[in-house]
């Protein structure tokens, strides 16, 4: 039997967020095994090669747009495919959803983010980048409430800064860092 | 969607499904409960509803009701085109094989209000097969069957549903295909001519016909993998031996016990083959 998924890491960007991601992605230590999911606002059916961008940085760990109903597992980094909405079903599998735009995204770091917060409450830690809009931060929100825990990339530090102030203004208790205590912190939690 | 949301536990869900089983004959009792939870929630806020009692007693109460709550719940997005390279593989590997059979029947199971139906006609039309065509275009929502008769879709999309013809591989002039008239576009009824619309609910309704392709896009992932597999059973059972099923390009047959009667013709634009 696979080992039952306890905690999870959901990082949610837009413009401005890749160099981060990539940062993180590539500083994960080879024994972290906490699956990751990445929403990432990107361009509609425009082919995307973000999961082999960053597969190429981490050899370790399995970088995939998940399909339909996938099972979360250990040491997998999903990424939402672009126009889809990603969900988590409350047996840990991965439900896709291609309803509405949400903050004029899809996939919305909202819903995907709402959605963690349902199924693994307190053991969630959020991470919300730079970009341009405001997506996330009600999910933030969301996740703050239900006892996860919420990182903010200092809008110092983000090239747009409008969604992490949008989530500092909305969450309490997030806290507040720059893309290299980002890495730290993550790197800490193993 | 809000944050101090009325979240709708485990038991007022399964009241009103009960409630939509019994009285209505809809049963969404094995749709996937993560987006249904959220449609539901925002249901009530666009029916500005207080309380999970209004929801249950407007349910039990009025058909109008009912028919914005099945419009709303549902999901009705669509586009022509959408994953022109899905298309572009139909072209090149799929109408081949059809155009050898005198009549060419196609089921479009959850057609919402039929972009990617029109889409099709278009790419028949141009392959010189659509005189010879029948298409079955079906919905769980009879509104979205109503609009989809109509052939009339909004203009304001054409420019992104024109990149994404020539994107699938189209070289003729798009506008060719509709006409414009005020906000609208109406796809030319010639090439509506052989699309047949009813309503017909993936759940509960039977095998009708006998296809050489059903195309089925992100409408499983709605469904958890009971659900799922039920359709695939409906969906092997309406095709012809060597017949082809096209999903939504996330889904996948890896969780369903037909997995091996099929052969996977493109693994990347999810078309399938039933085996003979």
């Amino acid at each position: 039997m696979p080992k039952s998924i306890q905690d999870i890491i959901v990082i949610g960007g837009s413009a401005g967020s890749l160099p981060a991601i990539l940062n993180i992605v590539d500083k994960l230590p080879d024994n972290f095994v906490t699956p990751v999911v990445i929403v990432l606002h990107r361009l509609r059916n425009v082919v995307s090669d973000m999961s082999r961008i960053l597969s190429a940085s981490q050899p370790n760990f399995k970088i995939h747009e998940p399909e339909d109903k996938e099972r979360i597992k250990q040491k997998h980094i999903y990424i939402a495919p672009q126009n889809y909405h990603l969900l988590i079903e409350d047996d840990k599998t991965i439900s896709l959803d291609y309803s509405e735009a949400v903050n004029y995204s899809r996939p919305s770091i909202d819903v995907t983010f709402e959605s963690v917060a349902h199924v693994f409450a307190d053991k969630t830690t959020a991470i919300l980048l730079s970009g341009a809009n405001a997506d996330g931060a009600e999910g933030a929100a969301v996740i703050a409430k239900a006892g996860g825990t919420v990182i903010i990339q200092d809008p110092e530090t983000s090239d747009y800064p409008a969604m992490p102030m949008a989530a500092l203004e909305m969450v309490r208790g997030a806290l507040v860092k720059t893309p290299d205590e980002i890495v730290d912190f993550i790197r800490q939690k193993c | 969607m809000m944050n101090d949301k009325r979240e709708i536990g485990e038991d007022d869900l399964n009241d009103i499904l009960l409630i939509l089983k019994q009285k209505y004959g809809y049963d969404f009792s094995n749709y996937a409960r993560a987006s249904l939870s959220r449609r539901l929630d925002r249901f009530m806020d666009t029916a500005k509803l207080n309380s999970i009692y209004d929801l249950k007693y407007n349910l039990t109460n009025s058909k109008e009701f009912f028919a914005f709550f099945l419009q709303t719940v549902t999901v009705n997005v669509t586009e022509m085109f959408r994953d022109p390279v899905f298309y572009k593989t139909l072209r090149e590997r799929v109408l081949p094989k059809l155009a050898s059979y005198p009549i060419i029947k196609i089921w479009h199971a959850g057609c919402a209000t039929g972009e990617e139906v029109y889409s099709m006609c278009i790419l028949l039309h141009e392959a010189g097969l659509l005189e010879r065509s029948k298409i079955y275009a079906t919905d769980i929502n009879p509104v979205n069957i109503e609009k989809a008769r109509t052939g009339i879709i909004s203009l304001k999309n054409m420019k992104e549903f024109t990149h994404n013809y020539i994107q699938s591989g189209g070289v003729n002039d798009f506008s060719q295909y509709y006409t414009a008239r005020y906000e609208n576009a109406i796809i030319k009824k010639e090439l509506r001519k052989n699309i047949v619309f009813s309503q017909h609910n993936l759940v509960t309704d039977q095998v009708f016909n006998e296809f050489q392709l059903i195309c089925c896009r992100n409408v499983l992932i709605y469904f958890n993998k009971v659900l799922q597999n039920n359709v695939f059973h409906l969906f092997y059972d309406s095709l012809a031996p060597m017949g082809y099923m096209a999903l939504g390009m996330k889904e996948s047959l890896l969780f369903t016990d037909l997995r091996f009667k099929f052969e996977t013709v493109s693994n990347a634009t999810k078309i399938f083959r039933r085996k003979a």
